[in-house]
C-alpha cells in the first residue's frame, strides 16, 4: 500500500514538476500562472485588460486570415450542395426574397400604426436619430458556450458598447466589446442575450432571451397564455439602448405547448456583413 | 542551400508542424460545425496536446500549449487564462498516463483521454459558469466531450501514420 503511494506520488512529481529538455517551463507553474491569470481577470486589473486588447487585435486578424481556407471549404460545399438544387432554390428564394420584402414592410407599418395610436396619447414624445455603420463580419464561430461574432470595425470608427446590430431590418445582437480595429457582437441566440421586447399585437412586455440554438424564448411575462400564435416580435425601446420597432422574429408556438419560442427573422448563422446603428434620443 | 541544411530544415518542419496544425486550429476553431449536424462538434485541440504529451513529449513545449490557450480564449471571447488551465490539466493527465503505463494501448490511452476531457471540462464549465458567470449549453458540451472521445481514436491512428512516415528512420 505505501508503495503504490510513493509510485503514485513520484509519477505525479514527475508529470507536474519535471522538465525534458524541450521545455523551458514546469507544467505546475505554467498551471499556477494560469490560475493567476484567471484571478487577475475576475478582478479586473488594468494591465490584463491592456494584455487582452493587444490580443484581441493580434488574435482576430490572424484568426481571419487563417479562417480562410476554412471558409473556402465551406463555401465549396454550399456551392456543391447548390448547384444540385439550383433551379428550385432559386424559385423558392425569389418566391421568398418577395414575401420577405412585404412581411418586412407590413410588420413596420403595423407596429408604426400601433405604436402611434398610443403615442398620441403622450404629450411629450420623442423622436430617435440613428447613426449607420456597415461592417464585415470577420470570424463567426458556433461555439458550445458563446454566440457571438466578431465584426471590422472598432474604437477608430467610433463604435461604441450597446450599440445595435442589425441585418437588413432585422435585430441581430449588440456590440459587448470593442477594441481599436474589431468589436464582439453577442448575438440574440446566445444564452447570455437578454433583450426588452414588446409582442404585437397586444403589446405585450417581455424579454426574449438566447437558447443557444436557431430559435429565443419569450420570458417573464405576465401574459404568456394569451401569447398569439401569428404574434411578432418587436424590439419594445425599454431599457433606451435600442429604439423599439426593430422587428426580431416570429412566435413559434408549436415547438412547445407552454413555452413561447421565437422564430428569427435573420438567418444568424450566415451573416456576411451587418448594420452597426446607434440611436440617440431628440427631443422635440 | 546544401542538401544537409535542406535536410534540417525538412527536419524542423516535420516537428513542429503539428504544433502549427493546433496552432491554426485554436485560431480557427476547426470542428465541422458547418456541417450543421445538431450536437455534432469535437474539440481539436483537445485531441492534439493529449495526443502529444502522451506519445510525442519530446516534440512539445508546454509555453506553446499555454499560448495557444491564451489564443483560444481570445477567439472564443473567455476571459483570459481559461483554455490554457484547461489544456495544462490535459497535459498533466497524459504526462501522469505515460509515468505509468508499461505496455501503451490505443484502447485503454482512449478511455483514460475521456476521463481527462470530463475533468478538463468540468473545470472550465466551473470557472465559466460559477466564476464568471457565463451561461453554457450542458447539452452541447457533453455531446462535444462524447465526440471528442470517439475522434481521437481516428486522430490517433493518423498521427501515429504520420510520426511513422515522417521519422521512419529514427
Amino acid at each position: 500500500m505505501v508503495t503504490n503511494r510513493e509510485d503514485f506520488v513520484i509519477a505525479i512529481r514527475s508529470a507536474f514538476l519535471k522538465k525534458d529538455n524541450k521545455q523551458r517551463f514546469s507544467l505546475i507553474g505554467l498551471i499556477f500562472f494560469s490560475i493567476a491569470l484567471i484571478i487577475l481577470s475576475k478582478i479586473n486589473l488594468p494591465a490584463i485588460n491592456y494584455l487582452k486588447g493587444s490580443l484581441n487585435e493580434i488574435v482576430y486578424r490572424s484568426s481571419f486570415i487563417v479562417s480562410i481556407p476554412e471558409k473556402k471549404i465551406q463555401e465549396s460545399i454550399k456551392i456543391i450542395n447548390e448547384h444540385y438544387l439550383v433551379y428550385e432554390d432559386y424559385r423558392a428564394t425569389k418566391k421568398k426574397l418577395k414575401d420577405l420584402q412585404l412581411q418586412s414592410k407590413k410588420y413596420e407599418i403595423e407596429f408604426i400604426i400601433q405604436e402611434n395610436l398610443r403615442l398620441k396619447k403622450l404629450i411629450d414624445e420623442y423622436v430617435y436619430n440613428s447613426e449607420e455603420l456597415i461592417a464585415k463580419v470577420l470570424i463567426d464561430k458556433k461555439s458550445p458556450f458563446l454566440r457571438s461574432i466578431i465584426v471590422n470595425k472598432g474604437t477608430k470608427d467610433k463604435i461604441e458598447l450597446g450599440m445595435a446590430v442589425l441585418d437588413g431590418s432585422y435585430l441581430v445582437g449588440k456590440i459587448v466589446e470593442t477594441n481599436y480595429s474589431t468589436s464582439r457582437v453577442l448575438l440574440i441566440s446566445d444564452l447570455n442575450s437578454k433583450i426588452p421586447v414588446a409582442i404585437e399585437p397586444g403589446n405585450i412586455q417581455s424579454i426574449l432571451s438566447g437558447t443557444g440554438k436557431s430559435d429565443g424564448k419569450i420570458q417573464y411575462s405576465q401574459n404568456e397564455g394569451i401569447i398569439e400564435k401569428i404574434s411578432i416580435v418587436y424590439t419594445s425601446g425599454s431599457g433606451g439602448l435600442f429604439k423599439s420597432g426593430i422587428p426580431i422574429g416570429k412566435i413559434n408556438k408549436f415547438a412547445a405547448e407552454d413555452e413561447n419560442f421565437v422564430k428569427y427573422f435573420s438567418n444568424l448563422s450566415q451573416l456576411t456583413f451587418v448594420k452597426l446603428v446607434s440611436f440617440k434620443k431628440e427631443n422635440n | 542551400m546544401s542538401l544537409k541544411s535542406r535536410k534540417i530544415i525538412l527536419n524542423k518542419l516535420l516537428i513542429y508542424f503539428p504544433i502549427l496544425i493546433l496552432f491554426i486550429s485554436v485560431f480557427s476553431e476547426f470542428d465541422f460545425n458547418y456541417l450543421n449536424y445538431k450536437y455534432f462538434s469535437f474539440n481539436f485541440p483537445f485531441i492534439l496536446i493529449f495526443y502529444l504529451s502522451l506519445k510525442r513529449v519530446e516534440f512539445l513545449g508546454y509555453g506553446y500549449i499555454f499560448i495557444a490557450g491564451l489564443f483560444n480564449d481570445t477567439v472564443l471571447g473567455f476571459p483570459i487564462g481559461i483554455s490554457s488551465l484547461t489544456y495544462l490539466i490535459i497535459c498533466g493527465f497524459a504526462a501522469y498516463l505515460k509515468n505509468i503505463t508499461l505496455r501503451p494501448n490505443l484502447f485503454k490511452d482512449g478511455v483514460y483521454f475521456l476521463v481527462t476531457i470530463l475533468v478538463a471540462n468540468s473545470v472550465n464549465y466551473f470557472l465559466l459558469v460559477l466564476f464568471f458567470s457565463i451561461e453554457s449549453n450542458y447539452y452541447e458540451l457533453s455531446g462535444n466531450i462524447f465526440f471528442s472521445f470517439l475522434m481521437y481514436y481516428i486522430f490517433a491512428y493518423i498521427l501515429d501514420f504520420y510520426y511513422k512516415l515522417a521519422f521512419r528512420k529514427k
